[in-house]
């Protein structure tokens, strides 16, 4: 990476978010298709020394991408995006999730929303992505369920509880 | 890579509440009874319970049992490895921007040459 190439990454424990921001020496429209057609994607976008093959993309609103990431001994990471919004070529909205081969999204897995911005900077373009993990509805509903079972006031009830949430 | 986030999605989860950071910030400094750790809030303890739980869930702090009363500590290595993860996945993000800085780099070259 040229020095002189912004690279920041937030995590905001609070709001359960990551912020990157990166700047790149081409233009929104040629940053843009990369992000968004297939052939482009599988060159560059999972991290070494993964590769990334695409199954299935459909770059609209309602549509996804379903490809795969595969280490160097040949473990296969199926993952979808789900597109929900698209502002060509501002930015979009999606979710990411794990799936299966199929495509068939896995429900106990965490997921996350993204949303990924384009802007102009000269000759350049700045790329910020805040993905926004799902942890709080999913685990909060998890834990609540396991709690509901009539908690006493009582310290008591807590020796009851949390061997069965450790267990997890 | 599926374990990564998983870990994650759970440090977030027991870290985006401030009476959570607050029992972290304590714990650091020692461990503490359920009570202790408790006193400082203004809520009902069954309220408060439920914190503790998130946080045991999240393997940042284990607690144990003598006699009637309940001790926290906060497990190091498991704080320190969600900061060393958060260093992994930056190094991810990294990593495929400068993939995709070579690719940039190859389009534009090509566009010049065509």
């Amino acid at each position: 990476m040229a020095p002189d190439l912004r690279f920041e990454f937030v995590a905001d424990k609070s709001r359960s978010t990551i912020t990157v921001t990166r700047e790149f020496n081409a233009r929104r429209q040629l940053v843009w298709d990369c992000y968004t057609k297939s052939e482009l994607l599988d060159q560059w976008f999972a991290p070494k020394p993964l590769t990334t093959k695409t199954r299935h993309m459909d770059f609209r609103e309602g549509g996804y991408w379903h490809f795969a990431m595969i280490t160097p001994d040949n473990q296969v990471f199926w993952n979808r995006l789900d597109y929900k919004t698209i502002t060509p070529i501002d930015g979009y909205t999606a979710r990411d999730g794990f799936c299966d081969e199929a495509g068939v999204v896995n429900p106990d897995l965490p997921g996350s929303d993204q949303e990924v911005s384009f802007i102009d900077q000269d000759t350049r373009t700045v790329v910020t992505t805040v993905v926004q993990y799902a942890s709080a509805e999913s685990l909060q509903a998890a834990v609540d369920m396991g709690l509901e079972g009539g908690i006493a006031s009582t310290l008591s009830r807590l020796d009851e509880l949390l061997p069965t949430l450790q267990a997890g | 890579m599926a374990n990564q986030t998983m870990v994650l999605d759970s440090v977030f989860h027991a870290l985006a509440d401030p009476t959570r950071r607050a029992v972290i910030q304590r714990l650091g400094r020692g461990e503490a009874t359920v009570s202790e750790l408790a006193r400082p809030f203004d809520m009902a303890l069954p309220s408060f319970v439920k914190h503790i739980s998130v946080l045991e869930r999240s393997r940042l702090i284990r607690s144990y049992k003598r006699g009637r009363v309940r001790t926290c500590s906060l497990e190091r290595d498991n704080f320190a490895a969600a900061e060393r993860w958060l260093d992994e996945l930056r190094a991810q993000w990294a990593s495929r921007y400068s993939n995709l800085d070579i690719l940039l780099a190859k389009l534009n070259g090509d566009d010049n040459g065509a």
